[in-house]
């Protein structure tokens, strides 16, 4: 095997196209590892941990790209990996071909007159800077960027507030404004249901759970999982609040985030008392009784805020939904049919989820009757470093987290992790594979066929054990996203995979044939 | 506020970071701009930080 590198003096381009190049750059013959990226310190430290270090890397700055290779010399040559890198950028720069391209915030705004929000999406370590050049030229920010410091969120924050702007993030995925996605968001109907929310994909299943049931959404205004910490104060949810209050178009307001820290739990309840439109809250797994008491409706799971903010909309009664689409006979049916397909030794769950608040959802479920594995365990004792390498018992996973993210885009771009952990992780012990399939802008452009492939061949593995696998999923997409919801169901109901119509409602029918196994 | 003139004034956005993100604004038909973007001073640190400085002054 061979090492060799190259490397681009002042070439910049980004970390996901970077990502999706080098897993290209992967399949060529010959190619053992490939890493293409800028020569960040997470990058250099990436390089030496694959074995890819030269001397020509050493010294490289953020600023300079490089190609790091480890092949086989007999099957290809550094030049063709160059080559193949080549063709791939340049194919991927001719989708914006022609298109000016300003060097600085201050030219951007000189050329797009009237420009009024700023999409920031650097390393973190930069955008704080950005943000706020963004802010004090009176533009709305959007910040996807994360590893941005709390001071510098802080900072960002007060000063959006005092001019009335939104800083929605660091680490922000979702928002709509004036009915566009930004990031990562569905294609909605536009409505009267306003929405504040800390937590992405949360945000993206109310919504999308609001657009399956008839209705649209004014706004969806994100403010990045930190916001309703001690430091920060929810300071993003209180503007957003204040301005979805002054907004005619808004009928109803969504309140969405893990629990908050109590004490701004109390000042967003408090905003909430005074607010003259009814506010649905949904502070996943938080304190029933104080939202009531501030007059607001609390909810059990993201698609109850979805449906009961649409009963608030039309006056309807307020319930809560714990229960299914479908009949009770025909959930048992299905729950009959999976559990008689397994054999005796399959009884456990494999959660492998992109999404992280629909990992959270499953998991405050499932947690509470079965021991499961996890990164984000219900006790310490079932962290998955517990597992120390081996696959059993249940599992579920949040793939979009950092362990699993290093050097590689987020499984919602890029559906490889999951892809690899099918193969892994879903053994002759598992019942049940819980999942998730996001659709929308900003997702991969066929995430369920995708999964379908990874279930085809899980599906074939087990055939040589006589086995059968039992895989139940939920899509949060709608019917106008760029990736088509009928296409992704149908996708995965030829492999077999049991669709429901929301995250809640796949985990509801996961812990009966759980139950059922377990026996 | 701000934010409710926003509300009523047709988006326009620019985009710094991820091209992708600005080529789904395109594929929307949203006015939008993308930022040729690149870390100051070649990403050294010290340097930025002093060129922020000036620019602020």
């Amino acid at each position: 095997m061979n090492v060799n590198s190259m490397v681009r003096k002042n070439a910049y381009y980004d970390s996901v196209t970077l990502m999706i190049i080098s897993r290209e750059l992967k399949k060529i013959e010959g190619v053992d590892e490939v890493l293409v990226g800028m020569g960040t310190d997470l990058n250099v430290d990436l390089v030496e941990k694959l074995s890819l270090a030269t001397p020509e890397l050493e010294g490289i700055t953020p600023n300079d790209l490089f190609i790091a290779a480890k092949y086989d010399e007999s099957k290809c040559t550094m030049e063709q990996i160059i080559q193949a890198f080549d063709e791939q950028i340049n194919a991927k720069q001719d989708a914006s071909a022609g298109d000016y391209q300003p060097p600085t915030l201050s030219s951007a705004v000189e050329h797009l007159k009237g420009a009024n929000l700023v999409q920031i999406s650097i390393p973190g370590r930069y955008a704080a800077r950005e943000a706020e050049d963004a802010l004090d030229k009176g533009l709305n920010v959007m910040l996807f960027s994360d590893n941005v410091s709390v001071e510098d969120e802080l900072k960002l924050k007060k000063k959006a507030v005092e001019k009335g702007l939104l800083m929605m993030g660091p680490d922000c995925g979702t928002a709509i404004i004036n009915g566009v996605p930004l990031c990562f968001a569905n294609v909605l109907s536009r409505g009267a249901i306003g929405v504040v929310g800390a937590s992405g994909t949360g945000t993206q299943e109310v919504t999308v759970c609001i657009d399956k049931l008839g209705e649209g959404v004014s706004q969806v205004i994100g403010t990045g999982g930190r916001d309703l910490s001690e430091r920060i104060g929810g300071l993003m949810m209180s503007l957003g609040i204040d301005a979805l209050e002054n907004d005619p178009e808004t009928k109803v307001i969504v309140l969405i985030s893990k629990p908050p820290a109590p004490s701004v739990e109390k000042k967003i309840l408090n905003k909430v008392r005074e607010c003259k439109k009814p506010v649905v809250v949904d502070f996943i797994g938080g304190d029933a009784e104080a939202i009531l008491e501030a007059g607001a409706i609390p909810c059990v799971s993201l698609e109850d805020a979805a449906r009961k903010a649409v009963a608030a909309l039309r006056g309807e009664e307020i319930a809560d939904f714990e229960g299914f689409d479908a009949t009770e006979e025909d959930i048992e049916a299905i729950v009959e049919k999976a559990v008689a397909s397994l054999k005796p030794d399959q009884k456990n769950l494999r959660g492998l989820y992109t999404g992280g608040t629909l990992t959270d959802e499953a998991m405050k479920f499932l947690g509470e009757n079965y021991k499961i594995y996890s990164n984000i365990p219900m006790t310490p004792d079932m962290a998955i470093e517990a597992l120390e390498g081996e696959v059993k018992g249940h599992i579920c996973l949040d793939l979009g987290e950092d362990e699993f993210t290093r050097g590689r885009p987020h499984p919602m771009i890029d559906p490889l992790t999951r892809s690899e952990f099918f193969e892994s992780h879903v053994d002759g012990t598992t019942a049940v594979v819980l999942l998730d399939c996001v659709l929308g802008y900003g997702s991969n452009a066929d995430p369920a066929g995708a999964v379908a492939e990874s279930v085809n061949s899980a599906r074939a593995k087990f055939a040589g054990e006589g086995k059968e696998l039992v895989v139940v999923a939920s899509v949060c997409g709608t019917d106008k996203d760029p990736q088509d919801l009928e296409k992704s169901v149908n996708e995965l109901k030829e492999a077999g995979v049991i669709v429901m119509p929301s995250n809640m409602q796949a985990v509801r029918l996961v812990d009966r044939i759980l139950a059922r196994v377990s026996e | 506020m701000k934010v409710n003139e926003l509300f009523k004034s047709e988006l326009k956005v620019i985009n710094m970071g991820l091209e992708s993100f600005y080529q789904d604004m395109k594929s929307q038909d949203v006015s939008a701009i993308h930022v040729n973007w690149k870390p100051a001073a070649g990403g050294n640190e010290k340097m930025a930080a002093l060129l922020a400085r000036m620019k602020s002054i």
